[in-house]
């Protein structure tokens, strides 16, 4: 006996990007009509499209350093109607979060890089490394709440 | 100098001279080499330069465009001229409060605020 077809409680996307503008601009675009349909906010968009920015720009400059340009990373998106997971996974050696110098302190704040993994942190609700760092998981709740996840 | 290809709008005001970016996004990375080259080769020309930055109508910027910013604003200090930043969307300008930024540049609510306030 078949059931009957139930609307998916998420919007999922799998896609695999290559660091090109095109690619980062099609996948954003994707996600943020996903978002759209789930009714996501201006800021909750806004905030999730410059995680996912820094998240795919930090997977191409630092985790593919070294790396033939057009290694490609794998980006998931799992929208629902309460929250919203993004997953960006490169091909590199990963690394450990807990080495990145905190970009706030006096003497860092003049640097010209470092910075983007403390907005996702900040923007985002919660934030995970998985995979010896090479994967970096998002999470996004509508409800507002803020929590290292 | 900006040039039809330029990503930046320039007009200069007596010293002062003002900057607006003709793009709502400043994400691509290229774009904002781009920018900052500009930036430069307009600060260079000036002596004690005081250099105006509007970001009326920019929706999203990335943290490699605070990197050029900060490029910016030293190339100013080493020139002994003055950076004012101005019209910064309030989301935009909560990922200045987050890196602190707003603490190093000098940012006001309009352009007239900011025009006024050079020395």
């Amino acid at each position: 006996m078949t059931q009957p077809a139930e609307k998916p409680a998420s919007d999922a996307a799998d896609l695999r990007i290559r660091n090109a503008r095109g690619d980062i601009d099609s996948a954003e675009e994707r996600l943020l009509t996903l978002m759209a349909g789930q009714g996501y906010g201006d800021a909750a968009r806004f905030a999730v499209r410059l995680a996912f920015e820094e998240a795919v720009i930090n997977a191409f400059r630092h985790g593919h350093k070294g790396l033939p340009a057009d290694t490609p990373a794998d980006i998931s998106l799992r929208i629902g109607p309460d929250e919203a997971v993004i997953a960006v996974t490169d091909q590199g050696p990963g690394f450990d979060p807990v080495t990145v110098p905190d970009c706030t302190l006096d003497e860092n704040l003049e640097k010209t890089s470092g910075r983007g993994l403390m907005l996702i942190r900040s923007f985002m609700s919660g934030v995970r490394h998985e995979m010896g760092g090479r994967r970096l998981v998002m999470t996004y709740r509508k409800d507002g709440e803020t929590a290292e996840g | 100098m900006p040039t039809s290809d330029s990503r930046l709008k320039v007009k200069r005001d007596g010293a002062i001279v003002e900057v607006q970016f003709r793009d709502r996004n400043i994400l691509d990375e290229a774009n904002i080499q781009q920018i900052g080259d500009e930036v430069k080769a307009i600060i260079e020309a000036e002596t004690a330069p005081k250099l105006l930055i509007n970001f009326t109508d920019v929706d999203h910027l990335s943290s490699a465009a605070l990197g050029t910013l900060i490029t910016i604003n030293n190339r100013v200090r080493a020139l002994k001229g003055q950076l004012r930043l101005s019209n910064i969307d309030p989301q935009i300008y909560q990922v200045f409060v987050i890196t602190k930024l707003n603490k190093l540049f000098e940012i006001h609510e309009t352009a007239e605020k900011a025009r006024a306030s050079f020395k």
